[in-house]
């Protein structure tokens, strides 16, 4: 391991890391954000278990899928292809590129976790998902360093507990649930992510990377597939913030912005726009 | 019980795990050079505003065909944005973008 390049994790020190009660004050926070989260797992959980139960899944092998896959829409399309009669290989590589993203949450998480026990890690790894890598790199973010116990929320209680639970009820209730877009739950995924994108962008790099991204995940997501786009304008619009000139090295500071305005004092991050 | 799928989950699950494990788990992805550390903070910001793009101005049919979408989605995600630029929450801007959604679809207007 190199010694001459700094850690990027922030931890104490670097940028003044949030207070233990900050810390549970961005909890809170954490909480809050991800009962719309909750709400919209759940109801999207219900429609997999019912779609799954449409296909000729037994519950069991309905919630096997949500258990050891664990990732929405290759499980929503692993439930069509079956139906469908595709091989399983042609699954198996569909659910490689779908999940493709996930390198990416992995990837920008790492320095945050790093001081976590490997095991631990590995662990952490099977449930992270868009849901609970929005909701937990905005947490770190607003405390500037790790916090498991807001990863384990975000992961487990907000995500994998409500996708697992209603999965089995859907699959053994059936034809008995409301469609959820009745109720708007469709619209909370992308609502959520449009939102915590909002809390993450403190300066014009990040405002390019977020714009650029949507704009490159739309274009590609019409040439070929949805979750190609995802992938080229999570790999794109990050390098599009680093080319982005930067105002100057100020840190950021947001009056009113509690916690959320701890600053990221690194040199051309989280720089004024 | 049919338990024959569960194998296909398992293998699913196997191509899946890597994804997520091995930036976690691979040694020094804490000390990359300056330039990659930087454009791995500038991932979330990116990859959260492409999902919530994606999601809203593209469907696909049962086929995975894509077309561009327009709908009331566009709406309740921009009011959901609007509100948490005002400092309204999150949770607040989750309710009022289902809220508008099933509004708008209940006068049959979506």
């Amino acid at each position: 391991m190199r010694k001459d390049i700094p850690a990027l994790t922030p931890p104490t020190g670097e940028r003044g890391a949030a207070t233990e009660a900050e810390a549970a004050a961005s909890r809170r926070r954490l909480r809050l954000d991800g009962l719309g989260i909750i709400a919209s797992t759940s109801g999207f959980g219900l429609v997999y278990g019912l779609a799954a139960r449409a296909a000729g899944f037994s519950p069991l092998e309905a919630s096997a899928m949500s258990v050891l896959v664990f990732a929405g829409a290759a499980q929503f399309a692993a439930v069509g292809y079956v139906l469908g009669g595709f091989s399983w290989l042609g699954v198996v590589l569909l659910t490689a590129f779908l999940n493709a993203r996930h390198f990416l949450y992995g990837a920008a998480l790492a320095p945050y976790l790093a001081d976590r026990p490997r095991p631990v890690r590995a662990l952490m790894a099977h449930v992270l998902t868009d849901e609970a890598f929005a909701l937990s790199i905005a947490h770190f973010r607003r405390i500037g360093r790790s916090d498991p116990r807001g990863y384990w929320w975000a992961a487990i209680v907000t995500v994998f507990i409500p996708w697992n639970l209603a999965t089995l009820v859907g699959v053994i209730v059936g034809g008995q649930i409301p469609d959820p877009s009745r109720y708007g739950l469709d619209v909370i995924f992308p609502a959520a992510m449009a939102g915590l994108a909002v809390g993450l962008i403190t300066g014009r790099r990040e405002l390019v990377a977020a714009l650029v991204g949507a704009i490159v995940g739309v274009a590609v997501g019409l040439a070929w597939d949805p979750a190609a786009g995802i992938m080229a304008g999570g790999l794109l619009g990050p390098i599009a913030g680093l080319v982005t000139p930067t105002s100057g090295d100020v840190p950021r500071f947001t009056p009113n912005a509690g916690i959320g305005s701890v600053p990221d004092a690194r040199p051309g991050v989280g720089d004024q726009a | 019980m049919k338990t024959e799928l569960v194998w296909l989950a398992l293998l699913m699950g196997a191509v899946t795990y890597p994804w997520r494990a091995v930036p976690l788990l691979a040694p020094g992805m804490h000390r990359l050079p300056l330039r990659v550390q930087d454009y791995f903070r500038l991932v979330g910001p990116a990859v959260l505003a492409t999902l919530a793009a994606v999601s809203v101005m593209v469907a696909i049919d049962a086929e995975r065909n894509p077309s561009f979408h327009v709908g009331i989605e566009w709406l309740a995600v921009g009011a959901c944005v609007v509100l948490v630029a005002a400092r309204r929450g999150l949770l607040v801007g989750l309710v009022a973008a289902a809220a508008i959604t099933t509004v708008v679809r209940a006068m049959s207007l979506g």
